[in-house]
């Protein structure tokens, strides 16, 4: 593969991503990849569901009770936008169009961070009220659910910021185009997966 | 860059290996290792069968032999049977479907060297204050009651190792999807790559459940989370299921290559088409299926109820069928064939009947009632050695000779390969026949000694024989790789001659870019079909001579488990207050394993061409180098 050869919006192919064969293979492999995930998030929620409002007895921690569901709306709404952007940044990706692409990307990544640090937040304001780690099984499934969600949260962030500095300044070719694709392929299987969060944990729990 | 063989010193070939990212040195490796902690897993089974050797023995306290029976389930599953055979799907399967390469060459380094820190790092358990000894089930309840960091070993060493097995499952579906040569339909596919297929797609799907019952552990363990701690609002039957749905599809991820192993042997030595090819391959893909929806037949004493019992029961059941269709299939295979009894055919016919003793033992356990008297006894002991070691450990021992000539180039001395062969064979059935009946007689699973006044030493005493001679038939086995590897005869392309698939037709070993032309499959058994034809190349091609194109060597894989290797030691003393430097190291190994994750993503890696002047000059030499640098 030659990385110096220049594309034009009109030699770019339709499908950059799958355009080679190791292309084809990251994209295969990549959504083998999220299909394990899928299963490993499965297990997570199992758990979470037998252990929900589990604990010592006489906790005084409920679903009902703790979540901020006016926070956690906001968060979704922003993680669900920044999916939104992503997708036109691929859109961009497909018409050659690499400057719209990396400002979409900003935009994506920007919101990310907003949301990681509200999660944060949100996790510090519970270890404050008392419902740390350790405080009970609710709590270790809880933080171990939500918390994988948001590390995954901060490595989808670390891969789009190392792509976008690393091709800065070359610009998009068949090498790096299955990169961006699946990175924000990665991003909408997150935003998925906090979706069912949203539902799963805060939504059912605050009705319960 | 030229990249054909020259001589070179000893640490030039460490430096190769630690580096390399084609398939067949993989293979070596993971036949190394795999094959070295088979061993250490069959001291410590020596060791086991000394202790039981007659009643009220003193040689094992208790306590180690805990951790001998745990470390020896372990070491055996995870560390040596599957590597093994992850290690001739590395071999064969690319060979199979006429590629040059698997789909990620860099990820199946990375999953080998994941794989082998997850085991040294489990192993290191014996000398750094004990062994887990929990059993290999690690039920939570005896885990988190555990004292010594053993346990901690054991869900840190499975995790690392676990990533290096999901990631080589991966690899292998890709490649086997993208990579076949033109002409290769799915249904054209050998039996052991479709086998090599069904086994990865199950390794894809059953071992995140696993990783994230050690992840559990683990917090609770080292980070004091209370998933499995009754007081605290835990459930420990969580781990159970965990464990389950990750371990009955593990039973079928070790079988189902150990079947198409058999399948390639049966066919090769039978001289015949396999009968029912179509039926093989569904028989495969129903038994990955169902695999999935029986793991509680490994708790109906849990206290499920009838309903969940009464379902898993059935469901149960029902995956013998297609494994009963497997077996009339092979034995049809033979049937009006002209059999060569050569070592690993011998293997093969032994392998029938061992096997269906185990199926049928299997279904009588599906019997939850009948079940509720045979768990936890010898009888289940006898169960999984029959389906496990006279299925997958014959299948290895059966793979080792049929594929040594290819991996290697020489043959193992059929003399001794027949040696081997009695005393395995009988001392396995001198072992654990006896065992159901033990288990009958009330003799339970897991306990280190008994009395005698129970009536159980002399069925103990012949079940230790037994074990002495198959160990007697590894030794010969050693002995065989040793006087072979001295001896040197170089064997040619196919060396059985009766080969019938595309591994066959090139050179053994195989240049490192495997086809010099990539080959065009025209049926099933291609290499068959044109030896039949009287093709004297055994191919045709698919494209005229070109560059080809390859992927650069990497010390990064290595790297990256190192570090995954350091951070263990952080996570498994976090807790300890004598040692205040643990944080520091677990960041240190996550710093290695991310920056160099972080170094392969930024730096561009192309790989190289063999020039097609090149390739003719290595083809007039024989075509064999290994294309070390
Ligand atoms: C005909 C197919 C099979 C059936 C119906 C079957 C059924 C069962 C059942 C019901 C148990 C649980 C018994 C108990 O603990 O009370 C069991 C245990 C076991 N089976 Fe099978 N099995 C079959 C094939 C296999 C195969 C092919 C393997 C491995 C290659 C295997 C490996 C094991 C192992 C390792 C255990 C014991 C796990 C433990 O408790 O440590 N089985 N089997
Ligand atoms: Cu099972």
């Amino acid at each position: 593969m030659d990385l110096n050869k220049r594309y034009t919006p009109q030699s770019w192919p339709d499908h950059p991503e799958t355009a080679t064969l190791e292309g084809k293979n990251k994209f295969i492999g990549f959504w083998l990849l999220l299909a394990a995930e899928t299963v490993t998030f499965a297990s997570l929620f199992a758990t979470y569901l037998a252990l929900k409002d589990r604990g010592p007895s006489g906790m005084e921690f409920t679903s009902s009770g703790l979540f901020e569901l006016p926070l956690v709306f906001a968060m979704t709404m922003i993680l669900l936008t920044s999916s939104l952007t992503s997708v036109y940044a691929i859109h961009h990706m497909k018409n050659h169009n690499f400057k719209a692409m990396q400002a979409w990307l900003g935009i994506t990544v920007l919101l990310g961070v907003v949301f990681l640090g509200l999660e944060i937040y949100e996790f510090n304001h519970y270890v404050h009220l008392g419902f740390g780690y350790t405080n009970s099984a609710f709590s270790a499934a809880f933080y171990t659910l939500v918390g994988t969600h948001g590390a995954h949260v901060l490595f989808g962030l670390s891969w789009f910021i190392a792509l976008m500095i690393r091709n800065s300044k070359r610009g998009l070719n068949t090498y790096n185009a299955p990169k961006f694709y699946l990175a924000a392929l990665y991003w909408h299987f997150i935003d998925v997966v906090w979706v069912f969060i949203f539902t799963v944990v805060y939504l059912m729990g605050a009705i319960s | 860059m030229s990249s054909l063989a020259q001589k070179k010193g000893v640490g030039a070939i460490i430096w190769d290996y630690l580096t390399t990212v084609d398939h067949k040195k993989i293979a070596i490796l993971y036949l190394i290792s795999g094959g070295i902690f088979f061993l250490i897993g069959g001291l410590e089974a020596m060791l086991i069968r000394i202790q039981l050797m007659k009643a009220g023995n003193d040689f094992l306290s208790a306590g180690l032999y805990n951790e001998m029976i745990t470390m020896h389930g372990t070491t055996m599953i995870f560390l040596a049977a599957m590597p093994i055979l992850l290690g001739f799907m590395n071999a064969v399967m690319p060979l199979q479907i006429g590629a040059r390469d698997v789909a990620f060459p860099f990820l199946n380094s990375l999953g080998f060297w994941l794989f082998f820190f997850g085991g040294i790092f489990l192993n290191l358990s014996w000398f750094m204050g004990g062994a887990p000894d929990a059993g290999w089930t690690n039920y939570a309840s005896l885990a988190l009651a555990s004292e010594s960091h053993g346990i901690d070993f054991y869900a840190l060493g499975l995790t690392i190792s676990g990533f290096g097995t999901l990631i080589g499952g991966i690899n292998f579906l890709v490649t086997i999807i993208n990579m076949r040569a033109p002409g290769m339909t799915y249904m054209r596919m050998p039996l052991f790559t479709w086998t090599t297929f069904v086994a990865s797609a199950l390794i894809l799907l059953a071992f995140p459940p696993l990783t994230v019952g050690l992840f559990f552990m683990i917090f609770d363990r080292m980070f004091g989370a209370n998933f499995f701690v009754v007081e605290m609002g835990g459930n420990t039957i969580i781990w159970e299921h965990l464990f389950w749905i990750f371990g009955h599809p593990e039973v079928y991820i070790l079988i189902l290559p150990a079947f198409g192993i058999f399948s390639e042997i049966f066919a090769i030595f039978s001289r015949k088409r396999l009968f029912g090819y179509t039926a093989l391959v569904f028989a495969t893909i129903l038994i990955g299926f169902y695999g999935f929806m029986v793991w509680a037949h490994h708790m109906f004493t849990v206290g499920l109820g009838p309903t969940a019992n009464a379902v898993f029961a059935l469901a149960t059941m029902i995956i013998a069928v297609p494994t009963g269709i497997k077996i009339f299939n092979w034995l049809l295979t033979i049937w009006g064939g002209s059999i060569k009894f050569t070592v690993p055919m011998v293997y093969a016919v032994a392998f029938i009947p061992s096997f269906v003793a185990g199926g049928v033992t299997g279904v009588m356990q599906a019997i939850a009632p009948l079940d509720y008297q045979l768990h936890d006894s010898y009888f289940i002991v006898a169960h999984f050695h029959y389906v496990i070691v006279g299925g997958v450990v014959l299948a290895i021992l059966a793979g080792v000779h049929l594929y040594w000539p290819k991996m290697f180039g020489t043959m193992l001395s059929e003399k001794l390969g027949m040696v081997t062969f009695w005393f395995f064979f009988i001392g396995f059935h001198l072992t654990f026949f006896i065992q159901h009946f033990l288990g009958l007689l009330g003799m339970p699973r897991r306990v280190y000694t008994f009395g005698a006044d129970q009536g159980w030493d002399l069925f103990n005493a012949i079940s230790s024989a037994g074990a002495l001679l198959m160990a007697i038939g590894v030794i010969v086995l050693l002995v065989n790789v040793v006087i072979t590897t001295v001896k040197n005869v170089r064997v040619g392309n196919d060396p059985w001659e009766d080969g019938r698939t595309l591994e066959w037709a090139i050179p053994s070993p195989p240049p490192f870019y495997n086809f010099a032309q990539t080959p065009l499959v025209r049926g099933l058994d291609t290499y068959w079909i044109e030896k039949m034809e009287g093709n004297k190349k055994g191919m045709v091609y698919a494209e005229p001579l070109g560059d080809i194109h390859m992927p650069n060597g990497s010390i990064i894989p290595f790297i990256m488990s190192f570090g995954m290797f350091v951070a263990s030691f952080g996570a498994l003393y976090f807790q300890d207050d004598s040692k205040p430097w643990t944080l520091a190291v677990l960041i240190i190994g996550l710093a290695i394993l991310f920056g160099s994750m972080l170094v392969r993503s930024l730096k561009d890696d192309l790989g190289f061409h063999i020039t097609k002047e090149e390739l003719m000059e290595d083809l007039k030499k024989g075509g064999n180098t290994d294309g070390s640098k």
